[in-house]
C-alpha cells in the first residue's frame, strides 16, 4: 500500500517535470523542470532497492549535468530564442508518428504484461548475494565479469572531455 | 490501488520515452533537445532496473551506470558543439543551422 502510494507520487513528479521539461518557453524552468523529473526518477531507484543508483542519480544527474546545462543556459544568450516560435513547422507529422509508436507499444506491454512476472529466483545464492549491500553487489560484478566494459567507459569519458573541451575552445 | 508491478514500471518508461520523443522531434532551442535526449534514457534506466528487481538480478544495474557514463559524455560533448555553434551563427535554434541543406 505504501508502495503504491510512493510509486504514483513519483511518477508523478517524473511525469508531470518531463512534460514541463518539454513545453516550457523558458530553457532555465524546462531545467528546473527537469531536475523534478530526475528526482523522481531517484526516488523511484530507491523503490526498487537500488540505492547505489539512487545516489549516483542525485549526485551526477541533478549535481553535475543539470549544473552544466544552467552553466550552458547562462553562457548562452537565449533571450532571443525565446521570443521566437518554439516548435518546428513539421511538429503534426512528429506527434502522429509519436502517437502511432505509443499506440504499439501500449498494446504490446498490455499483451506481454503477463510475461514480466518472474517467478522469484531459488532462495540459495540469491540469499547469499542479497547479503551483501547493494554497493557492494554492484562492485563485484562491475570490477570482475564487467572489467572491459569499465575500461571502455573510462576511455569514453576522456574522449568526451577532450572533445568538449575542443568544441569549446576558441581558437585550438 | 493495487500492487506495484513491473508492468506499472514499464508503462511509466514507455511514457517518458514518448515524452522525451516528442521534445527531441518538435523543439526547436536546441538546449530543450538535449535534456529531451536525457529525459529518454532515464526512461531506458527505469526500465532497467525495474528488471533487474524482478529478476532479483544486479546486471541490470550495471547497464543502467553504462547508460548514465553515455549520457554524461552526450551532454558535454552536445553542450560543448552548442557553444561553438552560438559563437559562430549566433542561434541556438535547429532549424536555422542549415548550412548542409542544398
Amino acid at each position: 500500500m505504501m508502495d503504491a502510494l510512493f510509486f504514483y507520487f513519483f511518477a508523478a513528479l517524473v511525469l508531470g517535470g518531463a512534460i514541463f521539461t518539454v513545453t516550457r518557453r523558458n530553457a532555465v524552468h524546462s531545467a528546473i523542470s527537469l531536475i523534478v523529473s530526475l528526482i523522481g526518477v531517484a526516488g523511484l531507484y530507491l523503490l526498487q532497492q537500488a540505492e547505489f543508483l539512487f545516489a549516483v542519480q542525485i549526485v551526477l544527474y541533478v549535481g553535475g549535468i543539470m549544473v552544466l546545462f544552467l552553466f550552458v543556459i547562462m553562457l548562452v544568450n537565449l533571450d532571443q530564442a525565446a521570443k521566437q516560435r518554439q516548435f518546428n513547422r513539421q511538429w503534426w507529422i512528429a506527434l502522429v508518428c509519436v502517437a502511432a509508436v505509443g499506440v504499439e507499444i501500449a498494446y504490446f506491454v498490455r499483451k506481454g504484461a503477463g510475461s514480466f512476472h518472474v517467478p522469484q529466483a531459488p532462495p540459495g545464492p540469491v540469499a547469499a548475494t542479497a547479503a551483501a549491500g547493494n554497493t557492494e553487489q554492484i562492485a563485484t560484478m562491475l570490477f570482475s565479469q564487467y572489467l572491459l566494459p569499465f575500461e571502455i567507459a573510462s576511455v569514453l569519458l576522456l574522449v568526451a572531455v577532450v572533445g568538449s573541451v575542443v568544441m569549446a575552445k576558441k581558437r585550438i | 490501488m493495487g500492487p506495484v508491478t513491473t508492468t506499472h514500471y514499464v508503462a511509466l518508461s514507455a511514457a517518458l520515452l514518448l515524452i522525451g520523443t516528442i521534445g527531441v522531434l518538435t523543439r526547436r532551442n536546441i538546449v530543450i533537445v538535449l535534456m529531451s535526449i536525457e529525459l529518454i534514457l532515464n526512461a531506458v534506466n527505469i526500465n532497467l532496473i525495474a528488471f533487474s528487481h524482478s529478476f532479483g538480478d544486479v546486471n541490470g544495474q550495471i547497464f543502467a551506470i553504462f547508460v548514465i557514463t553515455d549520457a554524461v559524455a552526450e551532454a558535454a560533448v552536445g553542450l560543448g558543439i552548442l557553444i561553438a555553434l552560438f559563437r559562430n551563427k549566433e542561434t541556438v535554434l535547429a532549424d536555422e543551422v542549415d548550412l548542409l541543406k542544398w
